[in-house]
């Protein structure tokens, strides 16, 4: 199973290159696919040690905000991502050192509540905001280099399809790693860790840095692909859709948020063309289908057709 | 056999009106084999949750080679050279038994160098060196929330042995292993524990394996030491038959805490 892995990656990134090429509009859905695939990355880093966070679009919305304000003044998209994954990853640091303490069902509504907080922020605080208008955000160059349009399109999906291909590397080693398994750890047997000379709080701390770094990233992302950021980006449905993307692809491995992103974006908008109000249906219908028959969400379901075990 | 490694002193600790702990004087000896039994409720656990850092005494002191360790947490009392096994074995239960053992081994290192992954292959090798000498070797892949009772005990001592503590405090060790391989157990594990000179301190629950391995006994009732001595003595004392071996053979309680 883990042999398939970077086959299935490459494959599904020359998959994704070949729609780009083949029509315009499944270049931006595509981006969109891989920029949440991304954050949907720190949220399976959650999941393996058992908690499940319903506040993350914070940190996606977070990093969009910082493109949109900073923009003007450090107009460069390579410069504002690391800008980004900078903020949300001190953001992270700020909230994780406060919600790393809990766990399970408080875990998950304290982040909920930080999320909203922000929310509610980005609304009122108009003069900032823009409120509900929210923010557009400018063609800008990309690594000193000013583009047309279309070029800079095709500059943020390379990025953003490199970017997924290195975070997953990065992730995959961090959690084969020791650190890796122990953030597993917590979730079977917290106190053991303890008893092992483990701080199993610093260790969940880290993850959850690691987890708001990628949600910045993935917002910054979204922000340059869009252009254009609103409040509804750190809307609770944002939180939820990040997990509901984590539970399709499945969490055994770090493909699964991007199988479960690109099968997302791609139900969403075929359905939403196809069948008008009924797209929501039909991806509860998807999850339902996948948390009954595929536990091991998408990527879960791929192991199996190769033959492997799921995980 | 010489100086003293850890010391009790005058440890008190009461659940609501239960005196778990009142007052425990005990001096564990650098290398002996030290064995604590008593009646269900004694506060036997107690005791090692004490002096792990898992529940802090009301009063009196627990010191380790000189050092004032009352208090302190459980992870920084590892540090010191002090690990545990527990009643009910503590797994990483979605982990493999050598994956448990590996990050055991891993802790012991510290799992935040960042040379950690780079060592994976040697703790890996070193768990599977401590899970031969447990005899435990045919069930490295094993998942351990697949394993028997008995398994899962010793994988939970082995853990705690891949620390390389200097004192090693075990909760019930041959609870859960089947009366026929018990002696051959416990055999093995006192082999491994004296090629690592270890001290250790085991709550036990069968007097034949008390006999055979311990260098002293401590008898607990109602949170205090009744008698201490060698096992000969000890437990052919008329009031420690009575008390102890006499109501002896029942199952440990489950809602016991067991950290
Ligand atoms: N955390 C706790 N909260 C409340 N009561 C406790 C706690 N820990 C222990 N006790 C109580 O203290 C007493 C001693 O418990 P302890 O587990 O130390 O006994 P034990 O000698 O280990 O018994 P066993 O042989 O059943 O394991 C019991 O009455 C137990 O119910
Ligand atoms: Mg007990």
């Amino acid at each position: 199973m883990r042999k398939i892995e970077p086959i299935l990656a490459v494959l599904l990134a020359a998959a994704m290159i070949a729609a780009a090429i083949a029509a315009p509009w499944l270049r931006f859905v595509l981006t969109i696919a891989l920029a949440k695939g991304i954050a949907v990355l720190g949220i399976m880093l959650l999941l393996r040690a058992g908690q499940v966070s319903f506040g993350h679009a914070l940190y996606v919305a977070f990093g969009a905000y910082v493109v949109a304000f900073l923009a003007p003044r450090l107009n460069d998209a390579v410069l504002l991502l690391a800008a980004a994954a900078v903020g949300a990853g001190l953001l992270g640091l700020l909230i994780g050192l406060f919600v790393a303490r809990y766990r399970q069902i408080f875990f998950g509504m304290l982040n909920l509540a930080m999320c909203m907080v922000f929310y509610s922020l980005l609304e009122k605080l108009y003069h900032i905001t823009r409120g509900s208008d929210g923010i557009r955000v400018e063609v800008m160059p990309v690594a000193g280099q000013a583009l047309d349009r279309v070029a800079y399109e095709w500059a943020i999906f390379g990025i953003a399809l490199a970017l997924a291909l290195g975070l997953g590397i990065l992730l995959r080693l961090y959690l084969s790693s020791p650190m890796g398994e122990a953030l597993a750890g917590i979730k079977t047997r917290e106190t053991r860790l303890e008893f092992m000379g483990v701080p199993a709080r610093g260790v969940l701390l880290s993850a959850y840095v690691i987890s708001a770094v990628v949600g910045g990233i993935g917002g910054a992302l979204i922000a340059m692909t869009s252009r254009h950021v609103t409040p509804l980006l750190s809307y609770w449905t944002a939180s939820g859709e990040l997990v509901f993307i984590a539970i399709l692809g499945g969490a055994g491995g770090v493909l699964g948020p991007f199988l479960g992103a690109a099968a997302y974006e791609l139900i969403r908008v075929y359905a939403a063309a196809s069948f008008a109000d009924a797209w929501q249906m039909i991806l509860g219908a998807a999850l339902l289908l996948v948390i009954l028959f595929a536990p091991g969400g998408l990527w879960g379901m791929a192991g199996r057709l190769a033959g492997g075990r799921g995980r | 056999m010489s100086e003293v490694l850890l010391q009790a002193a005058g440890l008190r600790l009461a659940f609501g009106g239960v005196r778990a702990a009142d007052g425990i004087d005990l001096a564990v000896m650098g290398g002996e084999f030290l064995a604590i039994i008593g009646p269900n409720g004694a506060g036997k656990t107690t005791f090692i949750n004490m002096t792990t850092g898992y529940l802090r005494p009301q009063s009196g002191e627990i010191t380790y080679e000189g050092r004032r360790i009352t208090g302190m947490a459980p992870r920084a009392i590892v540090k010191l050279g002090i690990a545990r096994s527990f009643q009910l074995p503590q797994l990483f239960l979605e982990h493999t038994v050598e994956q448990n053992l590996a990050l055991a081994v891993a802790s012991r290192e510290g799992i935040w160098s960042p040379l950690a992954p780079l060592r994976r292959p040697r703790y890996r090798e070193e768990a599977h060196d401590l899970l031969e000498r447990f005899g435990l070797a045919a069930i490295a892949g094993t998942r351990a929330d697949a394993l028997n009772e008995g398994a899962r005990k010793l994988a939970d001592i082995a853990m705690a042995v891949a620390l390389r503590p200097r004192l090693l405090l075990m909760d019930e060790p041959t609870s859960g292993v089947a009366a026929s391989e018990k002696m051959a157990v416990v055999e093995t594990l006192a082999r491994v524990l004296r090629e690592a000179k270890v001290t250790a301190v085991f709550v036990e629950h069968d007097m034949d394996v008390v006999e055979r391995f311990a260098d002293r006994v401590a008898v607990w009732s109602q949170g205090r030491i009744a008698a201490l001595g060698p096992p000969q003595e000890v437990l052919a004392d008329p009031a420690v038959q009575r008390d102890v071996i006499g109501i002896e053979r029942h199952p440990a309680t489950p809602e016991a805490p067991h950290a």
